[in-house]
Parts: C-alpha cells; sequence; structure tokens
C-alpha cells in the first residue's frame, strides 16, 4: 500500500524529473561525443568543474543564468583539453578520459580550498525558484511533476529536442554522425574530422559542466565534495542504454531517476527500515550495470567510437 | 609522343613530385586530360597512381608541381577546393558511412553546416534524376550496410555526380565487380562521357584499359614510363611499358589430384549482415593441386576461409582433414595442430602484431608447444634461432629479428607470414588474397612458394579477387556466388566470360 | 598534421620526451604555488622535503608506496592486455573484507600459517571481483570500463554495510569500523626498529614477479599479443577470452594484496577511509611506469613521495594539498603524450 501511495503522490514525480534533470544534461554531452567517435570520461570530473564553476560564480555576485554560463565555458574549456589529446593526437580515450577526470576534480578541489580558505561548511547562495509554469501546474500529478521545476530542468528537456533536431535534421548533426560511423568517409568530403570531433567534445563537455552545475544551483545550493558522486558513470551507461539516441537516453534517465526517487522513499517506509541503507544506495550503480548487460547484445553502438582517425591512415 | 587532343584540357598535371622519407613516390610527373576523354593510368601496385590522385585530390600536397582545373590552379592540400572545382574521386576502398543511408552518405558535407535543416527533399529527387540519367539504380532510402559491393559503388559514382563533378577518378573500380558488373559500369562511364565528363580510370588491368580508354598513361616507378593512344597499341606492349619487360607467362604443368586433404561437406553459415552466409557447400581440396576459389569480394569468401582457419563452427555439415572429422572443439588451435597452415586476407590486421617482434610474430602460432615452451616458460634462444631461420630462407629485409614487424614493407611482412605458415610444412595451405597489394617481386615469390608446396603434395585453396591469377595458377577453379559454390573447373576448361557468368550468380541450379 | 611512425627513436626522444613530461609536471606546481601565493620554488622545496628529507619522510613514502606499487601492477598487467581495469578499489577493498574476515575468525593457528591464508583469502576475492566483469566483456561484450568502475561504488557501500553491521568492532565505541587483527597476525617489519612493513617487501617482489612472467613466460606473451592485437592473436590460436580471464585474476589478485597490505601491515583493521583512492592512483602510476612492472616500483615510490611531501608541505605552507592530485594528473596526461611522441613524429602535409 506505502508502495502505491508513493507511486502516486505528486511530490514522487516531481522528484524524479528533478532528479533526472543533471542526468539529461551530462548524458546528452556524452551522447554528442560518442555520436561523434569520442568516448568522454572526463565526464565525472568535468560536473564537478560545472558544479563548482556555476556556484562560485554566483557566490562572487553574478547571477544565477551567468553563473551557468561560466560553468558551460569551464566545461568547455577541460573539453578541450580532452579534444586535443585524443582528438588531435589519438590517445587511449580510455587513460586520457580518466586524467581529465582527475585533473578537473582535483583543480576544483584547490580552487575551493584556495578561495574558501577557512569555512568548516560551504557557503549557500540562492538557488534557481520553480517556476509554475499557468495552466499546465494545475494539472493533477503531472502538473506539479512537470510544470513546477525550476528554469534549468525546463532547459534540459528543451536541449534533448535540440539535440535530437541537430543530429537528425541538419547537416552539421549529419556530419558528426558521419565522423562517429566513418571518418574517412566525412575526410573525402573535405570537411574537418578533427575540427567536427573537437567541436563535439567541447560542446558535450559544457553541456556535462551544465549537468553538474545544476546540482548546485538547482538540486541544492551549495557545494560539497563528493557530490557528483559517480552520476558522470552512470551518464555514461545511460547512452549506451538508450542506444546512443537522445529520446531513449532521456526515457533512460527518467527511468533511472524514478528508481533512484522510489528508493529514497522505500528507505523511510516499513519495508526500508528493516534493510541496510546501503542496499538502496547500491542500487542505482547495480541498475546501470544490468541496463549494459542487457542492452549489450544491441548493435547500434557507433561503428568509429574509440577509433583515433588518422589521416592518411586507415 | 603524347597525342594531341583535340579537346579543350580540363586538367593538367605539371611536374608533380612528392616522396615520403626516402622513397620519391611521383618523380616529376605530368599528365593532362581533355574534356570528353578517358584517360586510364596503367601502373603496377607500388608505381605512384595512387599517390597521384591523392594529391590531385588535395588528400596530400605534392612536394613539387602544380594542378590545374579548367586553367585554375588549385591550391594544394585542399580536398574542398578540390570537390569544388568539379573533382571526384571514386576509392578502392569505398568511403561510405554504413549505418547511415544512401541520401545520408551523399549529403555529407554538400550543404553549408550551419543550416538549420537538411534539404533532404530536394536532395532526393537530384539523386533519382541523376540515378536515371546515368544508369545508376539505387534506392536512396537503403542503408549502406545492406547494399552489394556494386550499389556502393555507384553511391560513390552518385556522390562524385552530385557535388557536380566534371572529372571523375576511378581507382581500381573493377576490382570488386563481376565481369557483368563491370560492363555495367563501362556502360554508366560511356554515358557521362558522352555528356562532356572526363574520366581517370586507375587500373592495372590490360583488357579494361583497352576497352575504355581512349589514351593510356603508364607509371612505372613513380615516373611516367610512356603515354600512347590506346588505338596505337597492344596489350602486350603496354605490359611491356608497365613492368619494364614483358613477362613470360607461366607455364605450370597441370598436376593430377592427390588424396583429398580437406573435405567441407553440406556446410552452412548464417549470414552476417549483407553478407550471405554458406548454403550447404561442398568442397574438396585435394593434395598437389592449388584449388582456386573465384567470386566477387564478400560472397562467402571470408566463411569459407574463417572456417578453414578454425575461426568458426559449420552451422550445420562438416569439416573432415585427412577423413577425421573435426568435432566441436574445432578452433584455429586445432586448425594449426591438424596442419593447416593459414595466410589471412588482412597481413596487417589478422596476419601479424604490428607492435611485437619480428621473433615473437614468427612463434605466435607455436609458442606454447616445444622447443619454444618448456613447461610455461618461453625458450628465448630457441625462438630467436627460429625467427632467424625464417628470415635467412625467406630474405626478409629487416633490421633484425627484435625489431617490431611494424617497420617491415608489406612484401616483407608477408614473407614473414607465409614462411612462418609454411615451416611445418603442412598438408594444407589456405591462402587468401596473397599477393593483395604486394610489388611484382613479392608476387613471384609468394606464387614460387605456393607451388613449390604443390610439388611438395600439400592442398593449397587459393582465394582472390584477381580472375588472371586463379586462372594462371589454379588446377582447378571454383566460383563462389551469395553463398553458394560451383563445380570445379579443370585448368584450361572455362574462359575468363564463362566464370564471370558463375561469378554473376548464373549457372547456379537454383538460379533466380 | 600527421603523425608518421617512427623507425628507430633516437635516445633523445626516449628520454627527452618522458623527461620533458616531467619537467612540465614540476611547471604545473610551480603555476599552482604561485596562483596560491606562495613562492614555487619554496614550495616545492618543501614537497621534496617532506618526501624524502629526513628518515621518516622516506618511510613514510614508502610506506605510501606500497599499496600503489599493488594497485599499479594490477593496472600495468591488465591494461598490457587491454583489459581496462578501472576497479583496483573494490579489489582493493574486498581484499581488506577477506584479510580482516580470515584473520578474526579465531582459528587458532599459528600466524605463519594464517598470514598466507589471508593473502590468499584477499587474492582470491580480488580476481573474482575483476572475473565478473572480465567475464561480461568476453561473454557479452560489456564495456568493462564502466562495469568496473560502478563496481567500485557498489563494494565501497558494502564494506560501509559490513562494518557498521555483521563485521562491526563491538569494541568501537559505536565507530563503522571492524575488530582489529590480532597482533601476531600484522605484518613484521622489515628491518627491526624501521617503521617499514613486509608489504612493501612482497609489492617488489611481486613487481619482479610481474615482469619475469611477462617477459619469460608464455603466458606473458599471450597476453601481450592479446593486448597489441586481440584479432591476431586469436588467428594465431590463442585463447583470447581464456587469456582475458587470467589476466582478470592475476590484475584483480594484486589490487586485491594493496588491501591485504594495509590491513594487516598498517591499519589492523577495516575502514571506509582504507584507501584514499589507491585504485584510481595505481592508474597513474601504473601510465607513468609505460606499464613496465619494475618501472611501477619506481613510479609509485614518486607518486608516493608527491603524496607525502605535499601533505608536509599544505602543514608549513598554505597551499592546499590538492596541489599533488593535479601534478599527478599533469603527469598523466603530458607523459601519455611523451610516450606516444616517442613514437610517432609530427608531420605537417
Amino acid at each position: 500500500m506505502e508502495i502505491l501511495e508513493i507511486l502516486l503522490s505528486a511530490s514522487f514525480w516531481a522528484a524524479v524529473v528533478r532528479i533526472a534533470s543533471p542526468l539529461i544534461f551530462a548524458t546528452m554531452g556524452e551522447l554528442i561525443c560518442e555520436r561523434a567517435g569520442v568516448l568522454n570520461l572526463g565526464i565525472e570530473g568535468i560536473m564537478v568543474v560545472g558544479a563548482f564553476a556555476g556556484w562560485m560564480a554566483v557566490y562572487t555576485g553574478t547571477d544565477l543564468w551567468t553563473g551557468v554560463a561560466v560553468a558551460a565555458v569551464a566545461g568547455m574549456a577541460f573539453g578541450a583539453l580532452h579534444g586535443v589529446l585524443t582528438v588531435v593526437f589519438g590517445l587511449s580515450q580510455h587513460v586520457v578520459g580518466l586524467g581529465v577526470t582527475l585533473f578537473a576534480t582535483s583543480s576544483t578541489y584547490f580552487a575551493y580550498r584556495l578561495a574558501l580558505p577557512e569555512v568548516t561548511s560551504p557557503p549557500r547562495i540562492a538557488p534557481f525558484e520553480p517556476l509554475a509554469l499557468p495552466v499546465l501546474s494545475d494539472i493533477p500529478i503531472l502538473g506539479p511533476a512537470l510544470f513546477a521545476q525550476t528554469p534549468l530542468t525546463y532547459l534540459a528537456f528543451g536541449v534533448v529536442g535540440v539535440v535530437a533536431w541537430v543530429l537528425y535534421r541538419t547537416p552539421l548533426g549529419l556530419a558528426l554522425r558521419a565522423a562517429g560511423e566513418n571518418p574517412a568517409a566525412v575526410a573525402a568530403q573535405g570537411l574537418s574530422v578533427t575540427g567536427l570531433r573537437m567541436g563535439a567534445v567541447i560542446a558535450g563537455s559544457g553541456l556535462m559542466a551544465v549537468g553538474g552545475a545544476f546540482l548546485t544551483m538547482s538540486a541544492f545550493s551549495s557545494f560539497f565534495f563528493e557530490m557528483v558522486n559517480g552520476r558522470g558513470w552512470i551518464c555514461i551507461a545511460l547512452v549506451v542504454f538508450g542506444a546512443w539516441r537522445p529520446g531513449k537516453a532521456l526515457l533512460g534517465a527518467l527511468l533511472f531517476a524514478a528508481f533512484d526517487a522510489f528508493q529514497i522513499r522505500l528507505q523511510q517506509t516499513a519495508i526500508g527500515e528493516g534493510l541496510p541503507y546501503q542496499l538502496f544506495l547500491m542500487l542505482p550503480f547495480a541498475l546501470s550495470i544490468l541496463a549494459l548487460v542487457v542492452m549489450s547484445r544491441r548493435a547500434s553502438v557507433p561503428a568509429a567510437l574509440m577509433m583515433p582517425w588518422r589521416k592518411g591512415e586507415r | 609522343m603524347a597525342p594531341a587532343t583535340a579537346a579543350p584540357v580540363v586538367l593538367r598535371l605539371e611536374g608533380i613530385t612528392k616522396r615520403f622519407g626516402t622513397l620519391t613516390a611521383n618523380d616529376a610527373v605530368s599528365l593532362s586530360l581533355g574534356a570528353g576523354e578517358v584517360v586510364a593510368l596503367l601502373g603496377e601496385n607500388g608505381a605512384g597512381k595512387t599517390t597521384l590522385m591523392n594529391i590531385l585530390f588535395g588528400h596530400y600536397s605534392a612536394d613539387e608541381g602544380v594542378v590545374e582545373v579548367g586553367g585554375l590552379p588549385l591550391p594544394p592540400g585542399a580536398p574542398r577546393a578540390a570537390i569544388a572545382a568539379g573533382v571526384g574521386m571514386v576509392h578502392q576502398h569505398f568511403t561510405l558511412a554504413e549505418n547511415l543511408s544512401v541520401v545520408d552518405n551523399i549529403l555529407i558535407g554538400t550543404e553549408p553546416l550551419w543550416r538549420l535543416r537538411a534539404g533532404r527533399g530536394a536532395a532526393r529527387a537530384r539523386i533519382a534524376a541523376l540515378s536515371r540519367d546515368f544508369g545508376l539504380a539505387v534506392d536512396p532510402e537503403a542503408v549502406v550496410a545492406s547494399l552489394s559491393v556494386g550499389e556502393r559503388q555507384r553511391v560513390e559514382i552518385l556522390k562524385a555526380l552530385y557535388r557536380d563533378a566534371r572529372i571523375l577518378v576511378l581507382d581500381e573500380p573493377t576490382a570488386v565487380l563481376t565481369p557483368q558488373e563491370a560492363e555495367a559500369l563501362f556502360a554508366t562511364l560511356r554515358r557521362m562521357v558522352a555528356q562532356g565528363l572526363s574520366v581517370i580510370f586507375i587500373s592495372h588491368k590490360l583488357h579494361e584499359v583497352m576497352a575504355l580508354a581512349s589514351r593510356v598513361v603508364v607509371l612505372r616507378q613513380g615516373r611516367i614510363a610512356g603515354e600512347v593512344a590506346v588505338a596505337d597499341t597492344t596489350p602486350a606492349a603496354l605490359a611491356a611499358l608497365m613492368v619494364g619487360a614483358a613477362p613470360a607467362p607461366a607455364q605450370i604443368a597441370p598436376a593430377p589430384a592427390g588424396p583429398a586433404r580437406l573435405r567441407l561437406r553440406g556446410v552452412t553459415t548464417p549470414n552476417e549482415g549483407a553478407r550471405p552466409g554458406l548454403r550447404g557447400i561442398d568442397l574438396t581440396l585435394a593434395g598437389g593441386q592449388i584449388t582456386g576459389l573465384a567470386g566477387v569480394s564478400g560472397n562467402g569468401q571470408g566463411a569459407i576461409a574463417a572456417l578453414i582457419s578454425g575461426l568458426a563452427r559449420p552451422e550445420a555439415g562438416s569439416i573432415e582433414i585427412d577423413g577425421r572429422e573435426a568435432g566441436r572443439g574445432w578452433s584455429a588451435r586445432a586448425a594449426l595442430d591438424a596442419g593447416i597452415a593459414r595466410i589471412p586476407e588482412d597481413r596487417h590486421g589478422t596476419g601479424s602484431i604490428a607492435d611485437l617482434s619480428l621473433t615473437e610474430n614468427a612463434i605466435l602460432e607455436r609458442f606454447t608447444r616445444p622447443p619454444f615452451s618448456r613447461r610455461g616458460w618461453l625458450d628465448r634462444g630457441a625462438a630467436r634461432r627460429f625467427a632467424e631461420g625464417l628470415i635467412a630462407r625467406h630474405d626478409v629485409r629487416c633490421p633484425g629479428p627484435d625489431a617490431r614487424i611494424r617497420l617491415l614493407s608489406g612484401g616483407n611482412m608477408q614473407k614473414l607470414i607465409l614462411g612462418r605458415a609454411l615451416s611445418g610444412d603442412p598438408g594444407v595451405i589456405l591462402a587468401n588474397q596473397p599477393v593483395r597489394g604486394l610489388d611484382v617481386g613479392a608476387i613471384g615469390f609468394v606464387h614460387a612458394e605456393l607451388l613449390a608446396a604443390r610439388a611438395r603434395g600439400a592442398a593449397i585453396l587459393l582465394i582472390s579477387e584477381d580472375l588472371d591469377e586463379i586462372m594462371g595458377l589454379a588446377d582447378v577453379i571454383h566460383v563462389i556466388s551469395a553463398g553458394r559454390l560451383s563445380p570445379g573447373f579443370a585448368r584450361g576448361t572455362k574462359t575468363a566470360a564463362e566464370l564471370g557468368v558463375w561469378m554473376a550468380g548464373g549457372g547456379f541450379a537454383d538460379a533466380a | 598534421m600527421r603523425l608518421e611512425p617512427i623507425a628507430a627513436p633516437s635516445l633523445w626522444r626516449l628520454a627527452g620526451l618522458p623527461a620533458a613530461a616531467l619537467a612540465a609536471t614540476v611547471l604545473a606546481g610551480s603555476l599552482l604555488a604561485l596562483i596560491a601565493g606562495a613562492d614555487p620554488l619554496a614550495t616545492l622545496g618543501l614537497v621534496v622535503k617532506g618526501a624524502v628529507g629526513s628518515r621518516f619522510a622516506l618511510l613514510e613514502t614508502l610506506n605510501r608506496a606500497t599499496p600503489l606499487i599493488f594497485t599499479g601492477l594490477a593496472v600495468a598487467v591488465a591494461f598490457r592486455a587491454r583489459l581496462w581495469n578501472i576497479g583496483a578499489e573494490a579489489q582493493l577493498y574486498l581484499g581488506a573484507v577477506a584479510t580482516v574476515a580470515i584473520g578474526t575468525a579465531g582459528l587458532g593457528l599459528p600466524a605463519a600459517v594464517v598470514l598466507p591464508m589471508m593473502a590468499g583469502g584477499a587474492v582470491i576475492a580480488g580476481a573474482l571481483a575483476l572475473l565478473v566483469p572480465a567475464l561480461l566483456k568476453t561473454r557479452m561484450g560489456v564495456d568493462e570500463v564502466v562495469t568496473t568502475l560502478l563496481f567500485n561504488f557498489i563494494a565501497i557501500l558494502f564494506v560501509s554495510y559490513l562494518i557498521e553491521g555483521p563485521m562491526k568492532d563491538p569494541m568501537g565505541m559505536g565507530w563503522p569500523k571492524s575488530e582489529r587483527l590480532p597482533d601476531p597476525l600484522r605484518l613484521p617489519r622489515m628491518i627491526e626498529g624501521v617503521r617499514l612493513h613486509w608489504g612493501f617487501g612482497l609489492a617488489v617482489v611481486l613487481a619482479v614477479g610481474v615482469w619475469i612472467v611477462q617477459t619469460r613466460t608464455t603466458l606473458g606473451l599471450a597476453m601481450r599479443a592479446v593486448g597489441e592485437n586481440a584479432r591476431a592473436a586469436a588467428f594465431a590460436g590463442i585463447p583470447v577470452n581464456r587469456v582475458i580471464a587470467q589476466t582478470a585474476l592475476i590484475s584483480g589478485g594484486l589490487a586485491a594484496l594493496a588491501g591485504f597490505s594495509e590491513v594487516a601491515g598498517l591499519k589492523g583493521a577495516l575502514t571506509r577511509d582504507l584507501s584514499p583512492g589507491f585504485g584510481y592512483t595505481g592508474i597513474i602510476v601504473a601510465m607513468l611506469a609505460a606499464l613496465h612492472p619494475l618501472g611501477v616500483v619506481v613510479a609509485g615510490i614518486f607518486v608516493a613521495g608527491v603524496f607525502v611531501g605535499a601533505d608536509s608541505m599544505s602543514r608549513a605552507a598554505d597551499v592546499p594539498s590538492y596541489i599533488a592530485d593535479i601534478m599527478l594528473a599533469t603527469a598523466l596526461l603530458t607523459m601519455v603524450l611523451a610516450l606516444m611522441l616517442t613514437r610517432y613524429r609530427i608531420r605537417r602535409d
């Protein structure tokens, strides 16, 4: 009965959408990179950078939207680093990605300590407030869940539409997808594979950073160490789960968020109190592994993913 | 000696020189092309044809020389400029994205990237019109992965035409086609020429050059060895220009069939994407003979090679070696233990490991056995001696047995792989495209080794897309088409045209 | 721009480029010190002094290097076979769990028997922990990078559950930690009176062992062949999936020994902060060593020195100790680039 109550409450569905939002940004970012042929394992660190940069900008006096832009630019800078090493020099995308995550995370912590040397608990900012859309937010259950979110959440859903449109409806998207399928086909038409992939990695990294910024500027109101806590890795699993398609990845993020919101609520019920809380915390990670296993047989992976492109080589 | 062409010159290459390190791939090469003309660029592998065309197309920039299209110089190293000037290229290896549709593949790079909407509707109409005008039938919405090789080539040509190419360069376009498909291609090219387009046709097949071109430019070792009008020459004269001296056609004495060493009985394999699996084929390899497997690439040669190599097991049917059936444990290891030598199609990707040493590559198929392994320990001395022996016997030019095999030329790499495969005096030899991409000297070496193994009584399966090679070497010829195998034809009993009918799927009982 | 393979790299390239990578690392450290408003030379001096400036500092560095050598070896072995084991952290913790479980079981056997059992139990736990992602990779085609990463989080939550539940120390005053190992079951010191336990000795011995396996055995050649080109290895009759599974067992076991050594040699009990990311740092160690097992020992000591030195420096100067992580990330990225450039030359065309 308690389970049914959870599922029928508006607050549950609102939480689902809220939990999904940062994942949607970062998953779209990773999806763009992978569609162009680059696995970006820098995602976890770039989300940390975004979370910190956006929050810090607002803390030092900029308005919220400028903060989002600062986060995106910071993420793009680390994306550029990743791109130069993996795309221009063709280094191992695994090693570089992990290196970028480490570099981004430690740089953030270093900057945090420098900026706030004395504090024991991080200061708070005034985050994005929920923006109830007139009429729509009055729909029972669905209204408060979908249409009384912060502007960043609406932006997340908008981003999915834009990414899908660009990938499937524009010449740029076609070139990006082709770069991830067969870079030689792109180069033969006189387009720059390096340029396309660099652009994808930089733009994608910007989105990942905005995903991180959502945590400090919308979900919470301050920055904590470890606050990204594996979300980046989960987004990589979500891209696979979504078969590299924006719409399916969005569904995956929502499904994942639903499980997460559900387990949080289940912990507080009689069922939940009988079980160790760690079991619930494990669920998102276990679920991601399960999703990877279930989707493993699908052959929709971009054919040139993780293959460095070097001119003159086949 | 260059015959003057009446038509206006649309393309001029003047004094092109390109060096790669110490190798001079093109040495002061000059070439001109008139409107509505087909010029054949003839030459052995490694003569510099592909390099020259890559310079024309802007993939490389020349060290010296100029490229002029329509009287205007082309900036070096700029493929987009070449495309804009109306040069289109159909590469030997297609540059198509397999998981995208035909329209998508044609559209890549044709529109400004930052447009908000791709104009697919108009594009589809134009593609349909071009297909109709030039006889290039293909479904624009089909995913490339589902197309046959011939259809893919049509997509490549459509790609060039869609970009308003006035000069079309085709690099070895018939290598992947049946003789009949090649005829259809020639018909398309003639239509294009009739409409005033110009064609550069790269080939090493003399009869095609004679059939299609009006003028032939022969390249040898990076230099122009001669330029003649087709009307004024003969295939023999062209061959002499190509290799420097007319090669004596090899006289191979026919050999009687020895005992059957390897048999495939009723073998079926599943389809792989667009590539058909084998459909219940029977094949017997007799000792002391070379069995040739002819056919257009992608018709099941890969499946047969994988079966015999031990990389795959039949879905139905059986493999027998010397009368013993290969059971469930059939594997690459089992194939090696059964005395099957394998020369793989892709010597870089499958035949060797680029960053391991020559020694390690040499023992790769047998290092888990004595004398190289003693209770799991590697005997490095024995390995080195073995590699040194191979290098000496097969004249492998290399810095030494400890050098990475990446540093070897294709021919030397193939010599090492061949030596590795043949060193156990195998009873069965699978040679899959053993001379593709090699120079004349290396080709001769490989063929001599195969003939020597034949004389020792080995059963050899030679898979090749080059019908001339098969007809020259094989004692028995089978043709494979869409996963079906023709009966074996004894040497000299079928002409190339007759084999071509089988390659295109005619002759089979279920021909549809 | 084009990259062209170099047939015989000059000594200048082979030595100079990695040296340049290390110089870039030092430069990064100086810049960070400047940003933090400190004197770069003095800061780096403090780091060096804190790492190797005294007997105490040096021993501290070697102690810190011990788990890093184990995880570095684990990564080096796996990456050589192109098995992307990013899960050394999980394997370390599971090894520690096995160590504590066996050590506190009260078996009543002599230490000379129980200690090897603890080590063996840890190896088995870690080996199995990596076998699962390896099998998912070979059987189902699931990318092991993401699975091993995700397993790290699960393993740490599992440890957290154990030390708050079944393995909680009844004498722990409510702290989430396991029971302590009895004193006889602690790893002895290598030299009497010197604070360096035998875990370090074991790590060095195993580095030599891994090197021998890689260069002198058929398994080693098979592992390298599979890593360099799995398709060609399969063609040559090498059972690729079996070699990957064997690699996983070795790699997972090595990482687990880091957990064994930390618990039995240093900490004595299992806590949630047993490893400050030794598993991830093992990747840096392995890459700095260019995956060479003997190099891992040197790189492990270097990386440990940077950490220990930076900790000590940040107590004296106002520069956050995260400077160590940034320098090491810089070292990792520049070294990967440098190692590539020892084999390829950049050409304009």
